[in-house]
């Protein structure tokens, strides 16, 4: 049954505005830049703030404190109760919600075992290491079978190596929950790993949502584009010339009409200390205003018209003598660029 | 190496130490040891001990029923007016134990604003009674307990009450099962030192509840009696309330209070 949410959060200075539809079994990630409402979301969807309307079928949590609502919560830092041992922690919720000791604990070590913890069933929490907390933490969060599961930041607490694999790990636990998931996170890669739908919040309102493949190919906002790596453009499309709104012009291979985005990778992007001579049909001249050391290659930020991300390798790093305040010539193949209507 | 500590410090530092310690080294010394276990096993000695250890285990009770949950109202409630509530729960902190005791004899005394109906209504008396003690005591100790168990409340993380929430778990029983226990060395530490200063109450009791052996004279008030009939039995009983003293103090260091 699909639970509809429909939240509203007043604040000073700030206001959030959302509709969720979930479907039984999807899992749906709330992306958005900090600030930009998500654990405010999640705490008025939980009842732990005013302001979270849900129904599911039949029930309405309109108003519903968060003991009440059918859900199961893991939390950023995991809030494991440090004096229970971890199958305590994961009984904590049938035994609150009045099941008996045996069959609590019964249920309990079930679920420990499903996450690969079952030796530690004993384990204070604060033995285990950052992995093993928060595999307590998704055991605890799904022992009541909630209707809802609700993640923030699940993966945020972990280190780098760690990571890859709670993240896989959690992948496979999602897919097995026959309810519905609300994964809250700042990590593009965990939104675009673990979700069927990507949904993005800024400033309290969806700016766009779709498959990770569509939000990767056809950002909408800034943010977006910069989270997955594109250059991001808008502009008005006449056939193959679009004229973008900061200034310039690009030649596109496939010809469009009225208000477009632009977007292109940066690695699309070739560099040349004089203008080049031939092929490419986008040629203009820009100024570097800043150069990072990426693992494998340099990205450069240029000014210009329009300004321009450009991924080149460190051999042409070496070659161009880049520094802040070089002047360039930026080249861009038409068959790179993808437009798509606003 | 360091330059020598300056005089005007030391000096007064020293002066300041022996003030603390002579008095009390002096009531080691001056200690009957001969007879000190007839002594501490009289009849009156042993009678004003189990009176005092007693109350003050009752006061201690009555502190933690009502001063644990009025610690949470204070650390967790939206209350308003919170601050003031907090401090006017400290006055007795204070406040002259004897002014703590004249306050309850107007109010419970047989005269009192409350007592009056007590003792009309029910014939219940509370002054010059041992339940007097009791009150007295847990008036002057029960602020101790809640600033100990406030500040627990405080530092602890509201969140985990909130995990609590999400997994069903009602106030109650998330206060029973997460709260209490995250505060467990707070509470342990209040209970303590709120049971130090009931067994140490003299002002309030004495005001309240009168000197009758038997009835109302505690380990304090015996010492102060005895130190006009019998000198030697009112060093005994100081030796008992002052090991005591250090026993507690010895006890929160070891286990709660590291510093």
């Amino acid at each position: 049954m699909t639970l509809h949410a429909d939240l509203r959060v007043q604040r000073a200075g700030f206001s959030l505005h959302l509709d969720l539809a979930l479907e039984p079994g999807e899992v749906v990630a709330l992306l958005g830049p900090n600030g930009a409402g998500k654990t405010t979301a999640l705490r008025a969807l939980a009842g732990l703030l005013p302001g979270g309307r849900v129904r599911s079928g039949e029930s309405d949590w309109d108003g519903l404190p968060a003991e009440k609502r059918p859900i199961g919560v893991v939390f950023q830092d995991y809030l494991l109760f440090a004096h229970l041992t971890a199958l305590d922690n994961v009984a904590f919720g049938l035994r609150a919600r009045g099941t008996r000791r045996t069959e609590a604990n019964a249920v309990a070590r079930r679920w420990l075992d499903r996450v690969g913890l079952a030796d530690l069933a004993r384990a204070r929490p604060r033995t285990l290491s950052g992995g093993q907390a928060q595999r307590v933490a998704l055991a605890r969060a799904l022992a009541t079978s909630p209707e809802l599961l609700l993640l923030d930041e699940p993966l945020a607490a972990l280190d780098v190596s760690t990571r890859l694999r709670v993240r896989s790990e959690l992948g496979r636990h999602l897919a097995d929950y026959p309810g519905h998931t609300l994964l809250v996170t700042h990590d593009p890669l965990d939104a675009m790993v673990l979700a069927d739908r990507i949904v993005i919040l800024e400033d309290g309102r969806v700016v766009q949502q779709g498959t990770p493949r569509d939000v990767v190919r056809q950002p909408r906002t800034d943010y977006v584009a910069h989270l997955v790596g594109l250059n991001f453009y808008r502009g008005v499309a006449s056939g193959t010339e679009v004229r973008l709104g900061e200034g310039g012009t690009l030649t596109i291979a496939e010809p469009a009409e009225g208000p477009v985005h632009v977007v292109f990778p940066p690695s699309a992007v070739s560099l040349f200390p004089s203008k080049p001579a031939g092929s490419p049909r986008n040629t203009w001249q820009a100024v570097v205003s800043g150069v990072e050391q990426h693992a494998h290659t340099t990205r450069v930020d240029l000014d210009g018209s329009p300004a321009v991300l450009a991924d080149i390798t460190t051999a042409t790093m070496a070659e161009l003598r880049l520094q802040p305040g070089t002047t360039l010539w930026v080249s861009l193949k038409a068959t790179e660029i993808h437009t798509y209507p606003r | 190496m360091r330059s020598r500590l300056p005089v005007v410090l030391v000096l007064p530092a020293v002066v300041g130490l022996a003030f603390l310690l002579v008095p009390l080294a002096g009531l080691l010394i001056r200690a009957p040891w001969a007879t000190l276990p007839a002594q501490l096993f009289s009849e009156e000695v042993g009678q004003a001990l189990r009176l005092s250890l007693v109350c003050a285990s009752l006061a201690t009770v009555v502190c933690l029923v009502l001063g644990v949950p009025l610690a949470w109202l204070l650390a967790r409630s939206d209350l308003p007016g919170r601050g003031l509530l907090r401090a006017l729960v400290t006055v007795p902190l204070v406040l002259p134990p004897v002014v703590g005791g004249v306050a309850l004899l107007l109010v419970l005394g047989r005269r009192g604003l409350i007592g009056e109906h007590l003792d009309q209504w029910f014939g219940i008396s509370l002054p010059f009674t041992t339940a007097g003690v009791v009150l007295a005591e847990a008036f002057v100790a029960m602020p101790f307990l809640v600033i100990s168990v406030e500040g627990a409340l405080r530092a602890a993380d509201p969140r985990y009450e909130e995990a609590a929430a999400t997994l069903g778990a009602s106030r109650w029983l998330t206060f029973r099962r997460v709260t209490l226990p995250s505060i467990m060395p707070g509470v342990v530490a209040g209970t303590v030192l709120c049971w130090a200063r009931a067994l140490g109450e003299f002002g309030a009791t004495i005001t309240f509840a009168g000197n009758f052996p038997g009835r109302t004279t505690t380990m304090p008030l015996a010492v102060y009696l005895a130190l006009e009939s019998d000198p030697d039995a009112a060093i005994v009983l100081s030796i008992v309330l002052l090991f005591v003293s250090v026993a507690v103090l010895a006890g929160l260091r070891d286990r709660w209070i590291s510093a």
